[in-house]
């Protein structure tokens, strides 16, 4: 229980160390030990902002979800890269795209909105006051409903399978 | 071997560049706010990253050294880049009104930037002027 007190999120830790350790570019013994002592104050100092420790369920399949997202966003990047070029303005067809959700967890919500967005052609703009649908900007999207369909196919069902 | 690294690293940065220019040239070829959003959160992933990964193969095999800066620099863009668009989002639809175009989210809910303020009470002055005063502005 004192640990946990002290150690509020292990493995927030552990990123800080490995993000100090990079920024100093050096895998020195110096440079961990700083890293791990920012790493334990940083954690204890904002533990009231985080109050509950997200759970993760798989954690494997964060790699496939990054390769995934990876590899969505430089195929899409071409699509939109010939969207502006060749697409004249009277063709485009932007629309608005709501998407229900099945994810609950907060954690889950920010990393699905933060990939659409990253992910060019797509755009979070809004939660629902409920948390149960994410509003989407499509650049251009003539089948809107397809575009919801892959979505909730190529994102959120990897997101269900990592955050239960 | 050589010419062959060097025409990698160039080949990467060309489409770098190439990507930052198409993403700028978006800003002033789409028609409004919502779709030139499009273009700098684009640019600044693919465009960025392939520079980034230009860098750090150039100082890997040039100085046989390996940079994480790059990826740091990445993994900040990638966090930064969502968060801002989705910001700059949200400020539209409460400047322009466009709330009201939007379809409803479903359930009986309304969107978050439709809701009240969940203190609408604004704080009264802790010393309040006496009657009078200020009326001559």
């Amino acid at each position: 229980m004192f640990l946990s007190r002290l150690v509020p999120h292990p493995f927030l830790t552990l990123l800080l160390t490995f993000v100090w350790m990079m920024l100093m570019n050096s895998v020195s013994a110096g440079a961990a030990a700083f890293g791990l002592f920012l790493g334990l104050v940083v954690p204890f100092l904002t533990q009231s902002y985080w109050p509950d420790r997200p759970r993760i369920h798989r954690p494997l399949k964060i790699v496939e979800y990054i390769l995934v997202v990876l590899y969505d966003i430089v195929t899409a990047n071409i699509t939109v890269a010939r969207i502006v070029l060749f697409v004249p303005r009277a063709r485009l067809q932007p629309a608005w795209v709501v998407i229900p959700l099945e994810l609950r967890s907060p954690e889950a919500i920010t990393v699905l909105a933060g990939s659409i967005t990253l992910t060019p052609g797509t755009l979070t703009a809004e939660v629902s006051s409920d948390a149960h649908s994410i509003l989407v900007h499509c650049l251009h999207a003539p089948e809107p409903d397809a575009v919801r369909d892959e979505i909730k196919q190529r994102y959120e069902r990897r997101l269900l399978e990592i955050f239960p | 071997m050589e010419m062959a690294f060097e025409i990698g690293v160039s080949t990467l940065l060309v489409i770098g560049g190439a990507l930052g220019l198409i993403g700028s040239y978006g800003l002033i070829k789409l028609p409004d706010l919502m779709t030139r959003l499009h273009a700098p959160t684009k640019t600044t992933t693919l465009g960025v990253g392939a520079v980034l990964i230009a860098s750090m193969l150039w100082f890997a095999g040039r100085h046989g050294q390996i940079n994480f800066h790059e990826l740091l620099i990445s993994i900040f863009l990638f966090l930064t880049a969502p968060l801002t668009a989705n910001f700059i989002a949200k400020a539209h639809l409460h400047r322009t009104g466009g709330y009201a175009d939007l379809p409803p989210p479903g359930d009986g809910a309304v969107w978050a930037g439709q809701q009240p303020p969940e203190d609408e009470q604004v704080d009264e002055p802790a010393i309040l002027p006496e009657e009078g005063v200020g009326d001559a502005l």
